[in-house]
């Protein structure tokens, strides 16, 4: 016998986007239940380095991406506090700041170049001499040219943040389901109606939330036309820790090459490789290292550290490398994937827009541009003659 | 079942395709600036395949002519984008499908240590829409061992015999280790491979690959990804002289007016990829670089006047007539 029950609302996934969704939606009073194949933390958001940093992330040519992470950014801090008093859980939520240092004279050239895009753009960034960045970060190796301190960055660790949203889930009653994998979208006249799990269990809802991570554009229990485009996007990374519970730095510190971030019970995060793999997720010994020599020459004290892990992780990327959030090709279904290297920064917004959705009204302005709509793609990123499958004509 | 090819009769098996029909007017797979029209309507090259053939179809294949610019010859097949583009560093997809289709370029190279030739929605997907060649290469090798086996795996995945042989010397300047590389190249070769070079601008050395049996010698200006144009041009047009297989200028474009250089010095083609990526603006980059090549090549062929020391008035008083 088929059991069968009925919410507002079934996300698949349970990385920080479908976490987030299901907590914000479940304060406005919906019924939602959380079905994660795995167990969450899913997906990237278990190996995510974690990094809230839109001034250092910033690229040429995408200024609707800035809007978004900037928003992001702005709003994480009432996020965190709001999470925290729900949770009664540390987020480990930290606004240290971000210093980029160029190890030789090519790496200042172009620094120098990202570095006049962030003044055009309005953005909190100083150039410094590298004395002045020995004094914010007297570890850093002694020979380099100079550096970028961006002072607003932040970080947060995934894994507690993770853990404060299943507390907050679980004192506002929403079930989130480990192991359960969706099997089958249940259409009816162009409608997705709910889902039918592994188990064969029937989950009805009025909307289901794609917030798959990476394997949303390869959810094979949706229609081929409604699957969005995401892709998987290779990164590995690693965790290493301070023998004396310190971190060897206080703020994130990047190079060309490398990230680190630090947290506050002095492990580092030493991220990040990008490799079009497909859902290959090997840890790799170059890719190891790659990083470790890089974190090396950044930061000698690293040599030091215990390795403690060597993880490999997959971003959802997108064509424009901006998320999906909005309206499906299924009436019912939602987007809330491909959030590329910022699922973690912006899942709160996302939340709010999921939310927002739910009740009918329009995606809020800072997400405008994330709508799966198809003249996004513009002419380009589609099958010649056809429209871009998994978003709205 | 007969359909009518270029005004002619021709027989085609059942169930053919455009893409048959393409085939049998003599259209190379990759081959661009061509434009194929069923029953008058023109039909895109992404729909070749999946278009069937009617019994007594009219199927006109033009050759368009792209800018006046003739073609040249690599590996046994005609070109006629004289860029090669790469793939390594874009920021989105779809930066580079606009950048790679501004550019103009017929072949593009694929890391294969850094892209999956299976994966799904990613590289080889825009590559294919845009039917474009995908020349795979051996980047990150250091020794002809690990090239050669490089080489195998991307034969295996690709599909395709051609290799642009990349081995390494050291990662701090990506200079190519000499003695590798012939090893590597003489050893391809012989297995069959159509193999393509990154080369020093050492003639001795481009001669040597020339005489192992490479379809081409790609010598590089300068270090790759530097932007730091030809360093030595003089050897650059030594090397271009000399050769009787087709030179390709490799690493170190940093701009337009470089690719134009590497082309007056008499290459045949030159390859780019850092210098389009890194832009600010890759497309536009990138059609700033078609238009380098294609002035580059024109000027080189055009014959230039010799560089003089003193002025030399370009309307000579003696004997003009007195027109008053």
């Amino acid at each position: 016998m088929t059991e069968r029950r009925s919410y507002d609302a079934v996300v698949v996934g349970g990385g920080i986007v479908g976490l987030c969704c299901a907590w914000r939606s479940a304060q406005r009073g919906a019924s939602v239940v959380v079905l994660e194949r795995d167990e969450p933390p899913a997906g990237a958001t278990r190996v995510a380095a974690g990094m809230l940093a839109p001034v250092g992330e910033l690229a040429f040519g995408e200024p609707e991406l800035l809007k978004m992470t900037l928003a992001g950014a702005e709003r994480y801090p009432d996020f965190v506090a709001e999470l925290e008093a729900a949770s009664g859980v540390d987020t480990g939520y930290a606004r240290h700041g971000a210093l980029h240092v160029a190890l030789d004279r090519d790496e200042a050239a172009e620094l120098r170049r990202v570095h006049e895009l962030q003044r055009s753009l309005g953005l909190g960034a100083e150039w410094l001499p590298p004395r002045r960045c020995r004094e914010l970060e007297p570890g850093l190796t002694p020979s380099f040219n100079g550096g970028v301190h961006a002072p607003d960055e932040a970080a947060i660790d995934p894994r507690r943040v993770t853990g404060a949203l299943l507390a907050a889930l679980a004192e506002s009653g929403v079930e989130v389901r480990s192991g359960v994998e969706v099997e089958e979208a249940l259409i009816d006249g162009g409608r997705i109606e709910g889902v039918r799990t592994a188990a064969g269990e029937e989950l009805r809802a009025s909307a289901v939330v794609l917030s798959s991570g990476a394997w949303s554009g390869a959810a094979e229990w949706l229609p081929p036309e409604a699957r969005p485009p995401v892709r998987p996007v290779k990164g590995q990374i690693l965790e290493l820790r301070s023998p004396d519970g310190e971190a060897p730095c206080e703020r994130i510190l990047a190079s060309e090459r490398v990230y680190l971030v630090p947290r506050p019970d002095g492990r580092l995060i030493v991220g990040a490789t990008t490799e079009e793999r497909g859902f290959d997720a090997t840890v790799t010994a170059g890719g190891v290292h790659e990083l470790l020599r890089e974190a090396y020459r950044l930061l000698p004290d690293v040599a030091e550290m215990e390795l403690v892990e060597a993880m490999a992780g997959l971003r959802p990327g997108t064509p424009d490398n901006l998320p999906l959030i909005g309206r499906g090709a299924l009436d019912g279904l939602i987007l809330a994937c491909g959030h590329y290297r910022n699922g973690i920064l912006l899942a709160p917004l996302t939340a709010e827009a999921i939310t927002a959705l739910l009740s009918a009204n329009p995606v809020p302005g800072p997400l405008a541009a994330a709508q799966p709509l198809s003249s996004r793609f513009g002419t380009h990123m589609r099958p010649k003659g056809r429209s871009q499958p998994g978003v709205v004509a | 079942m007969r359909i009518e090819l270029n005004g002619a009769s021709c027989e085609v098996g059942d169930g053919a395709t455009l893409a048959d029909a393409a085939r049998a007017a003599g259209v190379a797979a990759g081959a661009r600036g061509v434009a194929i029209a069923l029953d008058g309507e023109v039909v895109s090259r992404a729909e070749w395949g999946a278009t069937p053939l009617p019994e007594g179809a009219k199927v006109e294949v033009l050759a368009a002519i792209q800018g006046g610019s003739e073609g040249w010859e690599l590996g046994g097949r005609a070109w006629t984008s004289r860029l090669i583009a790469g793939t390594g560093g874009f920021r989105s997809l779809e930066q580079m499908e606009l950048a790679l289709e501004a550019s103009g370029a017929e072949i593009v190279t694929v890391a294969l240590r850094r892209i999956d030739p299976d994966a799904k929605g990613s590289v080889l997907d825009v590559l294919d829409r845009l039917g474009l060649f995908a020349l795979p290469n051996t980047a990150g090798c250091y020794t002809a061992r690990d090239a050669v086996r490089t080489a195998h795996l991307a034969r295996e995945a690709f599909e395709t015999d051609w290799i642009k042989l990349e081995v390494i010397g050291d990662d701090r300047t990506l200079f190519p280790d000499a003695v590798e590389l012939l090893d590597a190249a003489e050893t391809l070769v012989g297995e069959g491979f159509t193999v393509l070079p990154y080369t020093n601008d050492d003639p001795i050395l481009a001669r040597r690959l020339e005489e192992a049996g490479c379809a081409a010698v790609m010598p590089l200006g300068s270090p790759i990804g530097s932007g730091a144009g030809i360093r030595n041009p003089a050897n650059i047009a030594i090397i271009a002289e000399r050769a009787a297989v087709p030179v390709v200028l490799d690493a170190g474009i940093g701009t337009a007016s470089d690719a134009a250089l590497a082309m007056e010095l008499g290459c045949d083609a030159v390859m780019a990829a850092s210098s389009i990526f890194g832009a600010a603006d890759p497309t536009a980059m990138a059609t700033a670089l078609r238009l380098g090549v294609e002035a580059g090549h024109a000027a080189h062929d055009a014959g230039r006047i010799p560089r003089r020391t003193h002025a030399e008035a370009s309307t000579p008083e003696q004997g003009t007539p007195d027109l008053s």
